[in-house]
């Protein structure tokens, strides 16, 4: 048996890079806190896969239904808030609050749902850029309750130890991401809601006209990506033991989906690929105090927006369908005949032996 | 209290529906949804500041150096960075936001994060029932007026307003019957960008100028569009009043109203989304119906 899960692996992991990669990527994550033990370097990988769930959250619902959520964040913020007032006010710890308040932003999509599965395109993108906002104003105009400007602070931390944080938001990301991949399968056999996204995405009148109850499943992607972000949100509370009007605001939002077009929209590994080149990125620019040129007082650092945005340009302009996905047609190719993916460089498919040029 | 009420929902409406018209011009013109539109405001509000407080100059010099500034860094992102990728909706999103943020940050560069004062194009004020006006609010009042019966009658008197409404009815057959595609929208672009600045020189007194000015406006005049009906003009006006009463309704009258202007505004356009999906204005095309 161990032969053949050998076997298994050699022929569809091992055969195809961007496979290759992925798993290589995956082990190298399990095995960081054994090569450093550094704070600084995990709290910011903790927080890169807290974001990982928060964008692919955002990939599963936006690109592969084609309703474009300019709100993200409203889930992330629901959740954080509701974790951070359960454990405030009723003393819960972390392992109750964070899948209530991943409950509570379901219920937030379904909320946001109301109003925004009666619109199409971009006006459904302006209610739900709208939803977020209008919770910020009412959490700014009642500060008593939660914290205002400052939010609330002091809430239990995720674990006793920063590794352990790390093992947990590492297997909340892997699970979720994995869980979100088999749910877009489009050729899986036994989860139909893949397939029927992607016909919502691309016609949604011809798959009413197939029978497709478009709204149920548009819903249905809602609900899901909201838990999902949720979950995100929660950890997040969690991890930095403070909820405060930075999970609803509008720039995090839009980090959800630069982040995944960065990587590239409609593929989940985008999304993972994206935050994991660019939110280390900021971070390190952050830290690269040196001065542009000798002697002047701008700082590398004080430049980082400035380089992000340019890089973002640079990456849409060139790879318009997101970088993951660039890399990935430069290492593999579809056989014509039996559409296996092959590595690139080979001369024929190796499954049918068709000719691939 | 009552005059002051109506002179502020005047201006905030009047600012919002040049902004409005600039933006929902250029999204039913090329189809692009410009969220580097308020930032326009931005660069002409800080354009202001720079001649007249650092360089000097006088104030209508000011004025026209920072309308044509303004429209020559609008045509040239346009040209340079969105005409290529106008097919990708999302990318072209991202772009005009990258845009934004780059322009946030070359200000934060040169002025730092600090809040900054625009001069008052007319100082003084006058006395209506008791209530003082200052002349800088009748002015943007007058200009607003001014400028958007300017931008009706060229939208339906020239031969070139002619020629934007056609392009944006249907691009293809604009082509055909020999419209140039591609100058109508970089025209379109530069009348948008014009109509932000204008809207920024005469705000910036009354505004703080600072680099993160511009993503307040920017997300209420998205929800001015669209409950006005994407790509209306008309609607863009209606909605900006409406949404500028509701504003000042909030701040005039409300306990704690400056934090939930924005969100009641806001609550309203979703209200009237749910009861009318296609806006107040907006048309309903055969093939996006559902």
């Amino acid at each position: 048996m161990l032969r053949r899960l050998f076997k298994d692996i050699q022929g569809d992991i091992f055969a195809i890079p961007g496979r290759l990669i992925a798993f290589i990527f995956l082990i190298t994550l399990f095995f960081i806190p054994l090569l450093t033990q550094e704070s600084y370097i995990l709290f910011i990988l903790i927080l890169v896969n807290i974001f990982v769930i928060f964008a692919v959250s955002w990939d599963f619902i936006s690109g592969y239904t084609g309703q474009i959520n300019f709100g993200h964040a409203f889930f992330f913020g629901v959740a954080a808030y509701t974790a951070a007032l359960l454990s405030k006010n009723l003393g819960l710890q972390p392992w109750a609050t964070i899948p209530i308040g991943a409950v509570a932003a379901t219920l937030a999509g379904m909320l946001m749902c109301l109003p925004a599965l009666r619109l199409r395109g971009p006006y459904l993108s302006l209610v739900t850029l709208a939803m977020p906002l209008i919770l910020l104003g009412v959490i700014k105009a009642f500060p008593d309750f939660t914290g205002g400007e400052h939010g609330i602070s002091g809430l239990p931390a995720l674990a006793g130890s920063r590794m352990a944080e790390y093992y947990i938001a590492l297997v909340a990301m892997i699970v979720s991401v994995f869980i979100m991949w088999k749910l877009v399968d489009a050729k899986s056999g036994f989860v139909r809601i893949g397939i029927i996204l992607h016909a919502i995405r691309e016609d949604e009148i011809a798959a009413r006209a197939t029978g497709i109850n478009t709204i149920r499943y548009k819903l249905l992607a809602f609900i899901i990506g909201g838990f999902f972000a949720g979950l995100a949100g929660g950890l997040y509370a969690h991890f930095l033991r403070i909820a405060g009007p930075a999970t609803l605001d509008l720039m995090l939002s839009f980090q959800a989906i630069i982040w995944t077009v960065f990587g590239g929209i409609v593929s989940i590994y985008g999304a993972v690929v994206g935050v994991y080149i660019l939110f280390p990125l900021m971070e390190l620019l952050r830290q690269f105090g040196v001065p542009v040129w000798p002697g002047s007082d701008i700082m590398f650092s004080d430049l980082r927006f400035l380089i992000f945005s340019f890089l973002v340009i640079i990456i849409l302009l060139f790879m318009p369908e997101g970088f993951a996905v660039w890399v990935r047609d430069k290492l593999e190719r579809e056989c014509p005949r039996c559409k296996l993916s092959n590595a690139s460089w080979r001369k024929e498919c190796r499954a049918c032996g068709a000719e691939l040029h | 209290m009552f005059q002051a009420f109506v002179i502020q929902a005047l201006v905030t409406g009047g600012v919002y529906a040049l902004l409005a018209v600039g933006f929902s011009l250029i999204f039913g013109v090329a189809r692009m949804v410009n969220l580097a539109h308020t930032s326009f405001l931005m660069l002409a509000a800080y354009g202001m500041f720079y001649t007249t407080y650092r360089l000097g100059l006088d104030v209508f010099t000011a004025i026209l150096i920072s309308l044509v500034a303004t429209v020559v860094i609008g045509l040239a992102s346009y040209k340079l960075f969105i005409d290529r990728i106008r097919e990708h909706e999302v990318t072209v999103m991202l772009i005009t936001l990258a845009l934004a943020t780059i322009f946030q940050e070359c200000m934060v560069l040169a002025f730092g994060a600090h809040f900054r004062e625009a001069p008052t194009l007319i100082p003084g004020f006058i006395e209506v029932l008791g209530v003082k006006i200052s002349y800088q609010h009748l002015l943007t009042i007058a200009v607003v007026a001014v400028v958007l019966v300017a931008i009706w009658l060229l939208l339906t008197r020239t031969k070139l307003g002619i020629a934007i409404r056609a392009t944006a009815q249907d691009t293809e057959v604009a082509n055909l019957m020999g419209i140039n595609v591609s100058q109508i929208l970089l025209i379109a672009m530069g009348i948008a960008a014009a109509l932000a600045a204008i809207a920024g020189i005469v705000v910036a007194p009354l505004w703080v100028v600072y680099p993160y000015m511009w993503m307040n406006p920017l997300v209420m005049i998205m929800a001015i569009v669209v409950l006005g009906g994407l790509g209306s003009i008309k609607g863009s006006v209606i909605g900006a009043f409406i949404i500028g009463l509701v504003e000042a309704a909030v701040v005039f009258y409300l306990p704690g109203g400056a934090f939930l202007r924005g969100a009641i505004a806001l609550l309203v356009m979703v209200i009237l989304l749910v009861v009318r999906p296609e806006g107040l204005f907006g048309i309903v095309f055969e093939e996006e119906r559902l």
